[in-house]
């Protein structure tokens, strides 16, 4: 689908923001690639996509954070340069950030003030407080001028986000998924802060994922899909199906062999498994299911709604507050790493550089990483290095990883050898279970071919197997089932020959 | 008994002076987020430097201001290293110890007159004389503060100016956010490379000071090593302060108070040997920095910026 103007009518207030064919390229990604927005006075824009779409990277060029490699942009028709937040300020642009950007050490009033031009050279602490008050009544955004930081909630924190740039006389407001650290009821109080501010011309564009909230909440949406704009639509002329749809979006599929579905005895089983954030959230919410040998289970749903938080408890990177994890029967609740890797847990992390290999180390030594503790690679508290070197040769010919020799530093291969070593490693030391988070994410074709004909082939082999992923053919192609997850809920857990749309409003939270 | 505490205030005072200059400075530099440890070179180089220009000069605002501008360059490059290179800065402060040390050491047997065979040692320049306030100075014991060089009561006048400027006016504040949170600061429009260079630059100056009132006032003329460690001390006090300027003086009695104990007692002969005396303020610091770890969990913060040590960069990705 491609982007055209023909969407503004004559009757559309004015516009007052324009982003022409933004591109921003991060070494081996493209954030955005020619994106376009457009805002108009006192309406509220979403910006819908997946995690990794590009929209938080959009708004960072446009309050200055990021520089563009090529774009223009416009306020008030007039062509703008922003190079610095302290530009975007100027120009009444203001951001709030999903990790705010708050003093933790500092009051209320003073981060209200942090970086303001006009202040005084000794700023009147009292005459900012009250100028805070006003605002905060009149806008419903109840904070204390004096608190420290340190002592608010989150709730209260983006509250102080919001004050700080309508008392800075910020015209366009910019918020990061606000709702994502929200309870229901403050999200009902920032909805009629943004309505208060928009009825007196203010506008707003607010990034999330969340489908209900773009229904109820918006004038515009804007989709944006692997770093490009996928869709224009009027809020009040589309669907959260026809929005699903448009986000999640659809691939080439490819053809993977795969034996017929003969699952075996049960290999993991997880009983009203609770697990809690620091600030008491819940992240995996009474989950329950189980994994057959010779059984792919994919699980579905947006990035950061417990899916990593899955992976991490089942190979014993993090405990879990209640409920409990069995493997083969025998229950392994909050063991150790080391323990779950000798029950036979193999992991493909979902970040696969910070925590798959170690970059600086030579190939050779990251795949001997998981069997150097046992013979033949060591032999009286001694590495022997001819067995790592056979071992890698081996390696390296069976998955056909492509490197320059067996000495290299993994941090010089590409995404795709890095994941194939990772797989190697972790495959060949495989006991009854694989737990792959994202395995294919940011590969090439013929790399994610190879992986995930890897991991059939696991299957095929009588492991179980869980597979983490954003990409839904992916899913449909090689699981068996497919869970859903929302909210660290499994919201669904359906056959893979659902249809895409069912899956895609599910990841969604609607059933 | 009064008049020997009114002189041993009145020593002390001298002899914290430089530790104040430094520890102010410091103070500032590691409020912005960058940790200078070059300090103890830097006063090095200002004593041996501005000693000399006093010599051949006999102006002790030259002096003073050679000083002061052998601190900016020196800080500079730690600035230049720390912050635009981004740089391990306790590395690039050692490395400015050391060559600074090195490098004072060398000047001081270069650049005095030949009839001294090259040497500064040994030789006498114009110096900062006590100024004596009429009247204030016979007071019992306060006297001792009136009793001082044209450094001491700048320094003294100084310690409010400075708590004021950092905790009460909004440059302080900008100042506090960079070095406690510099990805806010930036998003608040404050330029926090610009900060940093100008209070690591203005580190470097008030250490400058600092050596130079070693080398004019406090023990006139250069010998080796006259720090004798206090750039070492000005990390330790910085600590020992909470990163409060207003509480640099207590810090600087304190340490300074200890050189003054320590000549009356060998005077009297007593039994404490000057080792352990010399080791006193560092133990001190330790007792310190063992109580601020304690604390921190239980209070708002010590002052301690966060991002004490830790190069911004914008683009993470």
């Amino acid at each position: 689908m491609k982007a055209d103007d023909s969407h503004i009518d004559k009757n559309s207030p004015p516009m007052i923001l324009e982003m022409r064919g933004i591109t921003k390229s991060f070494p081996g990604v493209t954030a955005n690639d020619n994106v376009n927005l457009e805002l108009f006075k006192g309406e509220v824009l979403a910006l819908l996509g997946e995690n990794g779409a590009g929209k938080s990277s959009l708004m960072n060029v446009l309050v200055g954070l990021y520089r563009p490699d090529a774009g223009d942009i416009y306020v008030n028709g007039k062509k703008v340069h922003i190079h610095s937040p302290k530009d975007s300020m100027e120009l009444g642009i203001g951001m709030v950030h999903q990790n705010f950007k708050l003093v933790d050490t500092m009051t209320v009033a003073e981060n209200v003030i942090l970086g303001e031009q006009e202040q005084r050279f000794a700023p009147k602490m009292k005459e900012v407080s009250t100028r805070i008050r006003e605002i905060s009544d009149h806008y419903g955004l109840n904070v204390a001028p004096d608190c420290y930081i340190s002592e608010l909630s989150v709730g209260e924190r983006q509250r102080v986000e919001i004050l700080k740039l309508i008392y800075r006389g910020a015209e366009i407001l910019i918020l990061d998924e606000p709702t994502a650290v929200l309870t229901p009821q403050e999200s009902q109080d920032l909805y009629k802060t943004i309505r208060q501010m928009t009825s007196e011309g203010k506008s707003a564009i607010f990034i999330t994922h969340k489908m209900d909230e773009v229904i109820r909440f918006s004038d515009w949406v804007r989709v944006l899909k692997k770093g490009k704009l996928a869709a224009v639509k009027r809020t009040a002329d589309t669907t959260p199906t026809e929005l699903a749809r448009l986000m999640v979006g659809r691939e080439v599929l490819f053809n993977i062999e795969k034996d017929e579905f003969k699952p075996g005895d049960t290999i993991l089983q997880l009983k009203n498994v609770e697990l809690k954030g620091s600030d008491g959230i819940k992240l995996l919410d009474n989950l329950n299911f189980e994994i057959r040998s010779g059984e792919i289970l994919g699980i579905a749903g947006v990035a950061g709604n417990g899916q990593v938080e899955l992976t991490e408890i089942i190979t014993g990177l993090r405990t879990i507050d209640s409920g409990s994890i069995l493997l083969n029967e025998r229950d392994r609740t909050n063991k150790s790493p080391i323990e779950m890797i000798k029950s036979g847990v193999s992991h493909i992390p979902s970040d696969r550089v910070a925590m798959g290999i170690v970059g600086d180390m030579s190939v050779a030594n990251n795949l001997a990483m998981k069997g150097y503790r046992e013979k033949p690679i060591i032999r009286g508290g001694i590495l022997r290095r001819a067995r790592i070197l056979d071992l890698a040769k081996r390696m390296i010919s069976v998955f056909k990883i492509s490197t320059p020799s067996t000495n290299t530093h993994v941090k010089f291969l590409s995404g795709g050898n890095i994941q194939k070593t990772i797989l190697a490693r972790e495959i060949d030391a495989c006991g009854d279970l694989l737990v792959a988070a994202y395995p294919s994410r940011g590969l090439d074709v013929g790399a994610t071919e190879a992986v995930r004909t890897e991991i059939v082939k696991q299957r095929d082999a009588g492991r179980a197997v869980l597979l983490v992923s954003e990409d839904l053919d992916e899913l449909v192609s090689i699981s068996d089932r497919i869970a859903v997850m929302f909210e660290g809920k499994i919201i669904g857990l359906v056959d893979s020959n659902t249809e895409h749309e069912k899956i895609g409003l599910m990841m969604a939270g609607i059933k | 008994m009064i008049l020997l505490l009114t002189s041993i205030l009145a020593i002390t005072l001298r002899a914290g002076t430089s530790l104040v200059f430094a520890t102010i400075g410091e103070i500032y530099t590691e409020k912005s987020g960058v940790l200078n440890l070059g300090i103890e070179g830097i006063m090095l180089m200002s004593a041996v430097l501005s000693f000399t220009v006093s010599y051949y000069t006999g102006n002790l605002f030259a002096a003073v201001v050679t000083a002061m501008a052998t601190g900016a360059v020196l800080s500079l490059l730690h600035a230049f290293l720390s912050i635009t290179m981004r740089a391990q800065q306790v590395v690039s402060g050692l490395s400015i110890t050391l060559f600074g040390t090195g490098m004072a050491s060398f000047l001081g047997q270069t650049l005095g007159p030949e009839s001294n065979s090259g040497y500064m040692i040994g030789l006498t320049a114009a110096k900062f004389e006590t100024l004596t306030i009429p009247g204030l100075s016979k007071l019992p014991v306060i006297g001792a503060v009136f009793n001082q060089d044209l450094l001491t009561y700048i320094v003294l006048l100084l310690i409010p100016v400075a708590w004021y400027f950092m905790f009460r006016t909004k440059y302080g504040l900008n100042l506090r956010a960079v070095g406690e949170s510099p990805q806010t600061a930036d998003a608040m429009g404050i330029d926090v490379t610009r900060t940093r260079y100008i209070y690591t630059i203005f580190g470097g100056i008030m250490a400058g000071i600092g050596g130079a009132h070693l080398s004019l006032a406090y023990t006139p003329g250069w010998t080796e090593n006259i720090t004798g460690g206090r750039g070492w001390i000005v990390i330790a006090l910085v600590i020992f302060s909470l990163w409060n300027p207003s509480r640099a003086i207590w810090g600087a009695i304190l340490f300074g108070g200890i050189n003054a104990v320590q000549f009356r007692l060998q005077a009297s002969g007593a039994e404490i040997p000057a080792p352990v005396l010399n080791m006193m303020p560092y133990l001190v610091t330790i007792v310190v920095l063992i109580i601020i770890t304690l604390w921190e969990n239980r209070r708002r913060g010590t002052g301690t910026p966060a991002a004490l040590g830790t190069p911004y960069q914008r683009e993470e990705k």
